[in-house]
């Protein structure tokens, strides 16, 4: 047997005995992202159900000031619970949240109504709170809609045509997609996927690398008369192990929280079967080497396991990095975005999940790339090992 | 055999070792004895090929370290300062894997680690893991992993360091049955009364050189001592040993 497949055989071993390393690459590691997403979804879900389906609820205090404004209110089924409230108890109710918002009608309102003043009305909310938020608007878009049907009764009545308090007429055209708008989303869950990659791999590359030096077995395994390559490759080889793994539980896992969380009804039309799941690993497979590299050359230089933990947490937020900085310049995908691995893996898989075409070009060169630089930090990290520093 | 010829080696301003000459030989138990500091750990790293000399050689059965690192080795066991074991692996899967290493294949792997289990006592807890072992238990481990591949050669670092007198007494024995099977060993110590009641020579190290080269007796005539720890401390130079 090769010696880096018998230093894989045994990295592969010991780790599968340590709970530690069991629990944090098999169960928490790829766990996290499916079950936070499925949380984060359904709730999207119910909000957005909520703010569509469910009547706006309103506390009006004088309504007696204001009988054809409530009529209207009423006629637009809006849910209207009659209090009499001061300005100072309107104030704390929406502060304390027992009401979300409140309309008060004052007694002026109906002498400078009549008069053809305009007539104050008050509307208190939270505007901090993003759920009352959305009542407030839905709240006073209901007043201005009461507001300019009155003003134009008033211009006919006096002989005017409405139209001239009318000089533009804006036309929304809203081009959002169904997909266009789970593309946020995608990009929070292409991550997960990146995070269980490398969280399967990350004890492995600590315990093969600052583990061996903490219990001082390192010196011993380096007078072996073994290439020190063959001795790193068997230890990134045995962490690439863990990673497709970590990669094949949590996509599992993505399948049935997408079966319990239909993303049509948020008007995406994402959805993600065995198939994507496939498509997903072929896609994300390239990647493992780079991350197993990565990790194993970082852990490389540190002396402990704890200092090595505080290093390769770093590491795990550095996917994120190309997908944040394209999300915030909102670039376009470009072909030459294929080059950067994780970014290239992020927008292969939304494009599987937005069922959009796929070149084959794109394909090699996320593949190509992420391969490439696994190859090289691996071949730095051997060369490291060839170092005499590396007794520590 | 073993053999330093003009070993040196730097590092940055610091002379570690300069001018280290000595012959361990096979059959015989040498001591490289000194004070903390002198230079012993960096002798032997250079001996078994993890530290490049600066100058000079280090040959083993006449085999540059240098030169033929993997030939060299395979005539050689090294038992390195505070040898770890792997915590999650039985003691038989500790051996087997340096076995593996050593590119030995599975049938004589097998006889030779129920050979070394018999031989140091090991049947007993062979295929427990290690987590839990006592110090003599490690220390049979760490040994039986050294000479797994039968090596004419041992080079041990330390070996009794943070060891209870049980353990230091069993590792003795076990040098010396080694020794008797014709092997060449050497190791190192700061502790006089181990290296005079284990070796056939010593090689006294102060300040990264050769102070003396001789027999345990001829070394305390020599300094005209009444016992080898005078004669040590004579040899230093310095009542504390270092500087």
């Amino acid at each position: 047997m090769p010696a880096f497949l018998t230093v894989f055989a045994k990295e592969f071993l010991e780790n599968l005995r340590d709970r530690r390393t069991l629990l944090s690459a098999l169960l928490f590691g790829p766990l996290f992202g499916p079950i936070l997403f499925g949380a984060m979804v359904s709730r999207m879900l119910n909000q957005s159900v909520a703010e569509s389906d469910e009547p706006l609820r309103l506390t009006v205090s004088g309504r007696e000031h204001a009988p054809g404004l409530i009529r209207y209110l009423e006629s637009r089924r809006v849910q209207l619970k009659f209090e009499s409230l001061s300005e100072h108890a309107a104030r704390d109710a929406v502060r304390a949240g027992t009401a979300q918002v409140i309309l008060i009608v004052p007694e002026e309102y109906g002498a400078r109504f009549t008069a053809a003043l305009p007539a104050p009305v008050l509307l208190f909310a939270d505007s901090a709170d993003s759920q009352t938020r959305k009542s407030a608007d839905r709240a006073r878009l209901l007043l201005a809609g009461y507001g300019s049907g009155i003003a134009q009764l008033r211009l006919q009545v006096r002989g005017v045509s409405p139209l001239l308090a009318m000089p533009v007429a804006v036309n929304d055209i809203d081009v959002a997609t169904p997909t266009g708008r789970a593309v946020v989303v995608l990009g929070f869950m292409t991550y997960f996927v990146l995070f269980a990659v490398l969280m399967g791999g990350l004890y492995l590359a600590i315990d093969s690398t600052a583990g061996e030096r903490e219990r001082r077995s390192l010196e011993a395994l380096l007078s072996l008369p073994v290439a020190r390559g063959s001795l790193v490759g068997g230890k990134i080889l045995a962490t690439c192990s863990y990673m497709c793994a970590s990669l094949a539980i949590s996509l599992t896992a993505f399948v049935f929280v997408f079966r319990f969380v239909s993303l049509e009804r948020l008007g995406m039309s994402a959805n993600l079967g065995v198939g994507t799941a496939l498509k997903f690993f072929a896609i994300c497979l390239p990647f493992v080497p780079l991350g197993a590299a990565l990790m194993t050359f970082v852990a490389s230089f540190t002396r402990s396991y704890r200092e090595a933990q505080t290093y390769l947490t770093t590491v795990l937020l550095v996917p994120t990095l190309p997908i944040a900085f394209a999300s915030i310049y909102s670039l376009k995908t470009r072909s030459s975005m294929m080059f950067i691995p994780s970014l290239s893996q992020h927008l292969l898989m939304t494009s599987v999940l937005k069922e959009e075409p796929i070149a084959v070009f794109d394909v090699l060169a996320s593949a190509g790339s992420s391969l490439a630089l696994g190859l090289v930090l691996m071949l730095v990290t051997a060369r490291h090992w060839r170092r005499e520093t590396m007794l520590g | 055999m073993i053999e330093a010829a003009a070993l040196s080696k730097r590092f940055g301003t610091v002379e570690a070792v300069s001018d280290v000459s000595f012959i361990a030989r096979d059959g015989e138990i040498t001591g490289l004895l000194g004070p903390n500091g002198a230079g012993k750990s960096t002798c032997l790293r250079m001996m078994y090929g993890v530290l490049a000399p600066g100058g000079g050689c280090a040959r083993i059965n006449g085999i540059d370290v240098r030169g033929e690192t993997s030939a060299a080795r395979a005539h050689l066991g090294v038992l390195p300062h505070a040898a770890g074991l792997y915590d999650n692996l039985t003691a038989r899967e500790n051996i087997d894997y340096f076995g593996a290493l050593h590119g030995m294949r599975r049938e004589r792997l097998n006889l030779r680690t129920a050979e070394l289990a018999q031989a140091l006592g090991m049947e007993s807890f062979i295929d427990r893991r290690v987590k839990g072992f006592s110090q003599g238990q490690r220390i049979k481990v760490a040994l039986a992993r050294a000479l797994v591949h039968d090596p004419g050669n041992l080079i041990l670092d330390e070996p009794t360091n943070g060891l209870d007198v049980m353990a230091i007494h069993s590792l003795r024995d076990m040098l010396r049955a080694l020794k008797a099977e014709g092997r060449c060993i050497l190791f190192s110590s700061h502790v006089m009364q181990e290296v005079a009641a284990l070796c056939d020579r010593v090689v006294i190290i102060g300040h990264g050189r050769v102070l003396a080269d001789d027999t345990p007796e001829a070394i305390r005539e020599q300094s005209g001592a009444q016992s080898l720890e005078e004669a040590f401390l004579h040899v230093l130079g310095t009542p504390t040993g270092v500087g």
